[in-house]
């Protein structure tokens, strides 16, 4: 149970984490003008691709004790980052990061745009306009968003064993805890975890195609 | 016309503008206009693609054009020269969008209120209630656009722009698929408002009933250029430009080939396609042979069930009617006449003259209702 608490904990500070700097880029991919634009929507959907053992050997070098986000943590904090839960959240977030831009982009994309040109000759600036019109219309991609990377978090196993290891109760997810159990042979303990993880997963989706086919809507659609 | 010569006085708008279309496939299309709008209603007329939109878009600042120089008053909007372009928060240009674009999420009240952040709550409220009195909808302050009619949203498009108190008013084509009743109520509430105002209104239509209803002054564009300027009646009734006659509801635009010039009679005479179909045009600077366009509206032509005698109209025709088709409160009759022909009529005439599809008929046409087209 601790190691399911724990992955709860994770992907919850992943989700939230992702809606906070999604946002950013999301507005920037959707609104940009810049025609090098395709470089930086690559570089977001590359975690899609790579196999997450590519972006945890990364991770892992980059938060090493050597490597240049280890060095600098080390100077500020006076401890390591590999192996340990902030570690992982980073990593994390690295790896579910198309996961919550994708949607949020997608759903600012699909704002009137002369919606927000009627904002601007109200005398809306642009933080405004994001406040008042592109976020409340965009609301069901940031619910998307948000339970899109919680689900994915929860469910990776790669980038976490090659960031966090195997620490009970500071980096043993559900996902390797399964693997753990099935490893020594548990297949019953193996069996209830697994089971409760597809469930929830279940739950988590079904709410994303609900929100997708519009079960509920905030407002009447029109 | 010199737009930015002399002193501009008032709240006049002049805005001179040039812009092309960027991206890939760019055509050679260029906005390049130079314009006045003094207070009052301006109508802005052109077929769609002539450049209204990205007219109106530059002088709101959603849009920068190229070069130019937009002004309000005494106040430097957008000048190319000096790299002064105030962005569109700051113009207060107020714009109804040909799609309104309220905001779905709000209701109308909060909507109408968007624009007016900056005031005490308690003014806030107090304007509000006053538009929506105004534009007659306070019955829907609460409702959500979607819960709202296509009329009721225009007034409420309306009142959003005007509460603000703006400068200019932008009207995109802010009242198409209203019926006509409705848009001439809608028009005397925002003359209305305007009376205490007199601010510059530049309203948007390829709709000819709307500028005779409404144009005080009419600015015709065409492939980005104005192409003619002045009152309603010498714009619009003298097309000089194939586009323009058609967008002005000109429904036939046949193909002629001059005959003989009949000077004495201020008329020359033309044969229609490759019809035997011959008619009388008035007199224009055109030698016999040569190929002209002759631009009809269906509304100027008569049909009768027998041919007509005593009768002023110079042009007769006998022909054949093709289909008859109802479209709201007016019939588009098609007659074959060796060219097909396009005629309005009303329902009661097609009953009174018991017109079927196949039916003889004769068309009768004024000779100054055949307008040439160079």
């Amino acid at each position: 149970m601790e190691a399911l608490w724990l992955s709860l904990k994770l992907a919850a500070c992943v989700a939230a984490i992702l809606l906070a700097i999604g946002m950013p880029v999301a507005y920037w991919l959707a609104y940009s003008t810049w025609r090098g634009k395709f470089l930086l929507e690559s570089v977001v959907a590359l975690p899609l691709v790579l196999p997450p053992t590519v972006l945890g050997f990364y991770a892992l070098v980059a938060m090493g004790p050597r490597g240049p986000l280890g060095k600098l943590w080390i100077a500020l904090f006076g401890h390591g980052l590999a192996f340990t839960f902030t570690g992982l959240i980073l990593a994390s977030v690295l790896y579910s990061f198309p996961f919550a831009v994708q949607p949020l982009t997608a759903s600012f994309e699909g704002v009137d745009p002369r919606l927000l040109d009627a904002s601007a000759v109200l005398g809306a600036g642009a933080l405004r306009t994001f406040w008042r019109v592109i976020l409340p219309l965009s609301l069901p991609g940031v619910v998307i968003a948000a339970v899109l990377s919680f689900a994915h978090t929860l469910g990776e196993f790669g980038v976490v064993l090659m960031v966090g290891g195997n620490l009970a109760g500071v980096t043993r997810t559900v996902s390797i805890d399964i693997y753990d159990h099935v490893q020594s042979l548990e297949y019953g303990a193996a069996n209830r975890m697994a089971l409760l993880l597809l469930v929830i997963s279940f739950a988590v989706l079904s709410v994303v195609y609900a929100v997708n086919r519009r079960v509920w809507t905030p407002w009447a659609a029109k | 016309m010199d737009a930015m010569g002399g002193e501009v006085n008032g709240t006049m708008l002049a805005a001179q503008i040039r812009k092309g279309r960027h991206g890939p496939g760019a055509s050679s299309f260029v906005l390049d206009v130079s314009i006045e709008v003094p207070p009052g209603i301006t109508i802005l007329f052109g077929a769609s693609g002539a450049g209204k939109s990205t007219l109106l878009d530059c002088i709101a600042g959603l849009a920068r054009p190229d070069e130019g120089r937009i002004l309000l008053g005494g106040d430097v909007l957008f000048d190319s020269v000096r790299a002064i372009h105030i962005p569109a928060p700051k113009r207060r240009i107020a714009y109804v969008f040909q799609t309104l674009a309220l905001f779905p999420h709000l209701s109308a009240e909060e909507n109408v209120a968007y624009g007016l952040r900056n005031l005490p709550e308690g003014q806030r409220r107090e304007r509000v209630g006053e538009i929506l009195a105004v534009f007659r909808v306070e019955k829907l302050r609460k409702q959500r656009p979607g819960e709202i009619s296509g009329g009721e949203k225009q007034r409420i498009a309306l009142a959003r722009s005007l509460v603000t108190e703006p400068r200019v008013l932008l009207l995109d084509e802010p009242l198409t698929g209203l019926d006509a009743e409705l848009k001439a109520a809608i028009v005397d509430d925002l003359r209305a408002w305007n009376t205490a105002r007199a601010i510059p209104i530049l309203y948007v239509t390829h709709n000819r009933d709307e500028v005779d209803a409404l144009g005080e002054r009419v600015i015709a564009l065409d492939n980005g250029r104005v192409v003619s300027a002045g009152e309603p009646i010498e714009v619009l009734d003298a097309p000089r430009r194939k586009k323009l006659a058609q967008a002005a509801c000109f429904e036939n635009l046949l193909n002629a080939t001059v005959l003989d010039l009949r000077e004495a009679d201020g008329v020359m005479r033309v044969k229609l396609g490759e019809s035997p179909c011959e008619i009388e045009v008035p007199l224009g600077y055109a030698a016999a042979g040569s190929r002209v366009q002759v631009a009809i509206r269906a509304g100027d032509i008569l049909l009768a069930t027998e041919r007509p005698r005593g009768l002023s109209a110079r042009n007769v025709m006998e022909g054949r009617i093709l289909s008859l088709e109802q479209r709201g409160t007016m019939v588009i009759a098609r007659v074959d006449c060796g060219v097909t022909f396009v005629a309005h009529i009303t329902p009661g005439a097609v009953r009174a003259l018991e017109l079927t599809a196949g039916r003889r008929v004769w068309l009768v046409l004024k000779t100054h209702s055949c307008h040439l087209v160079d």
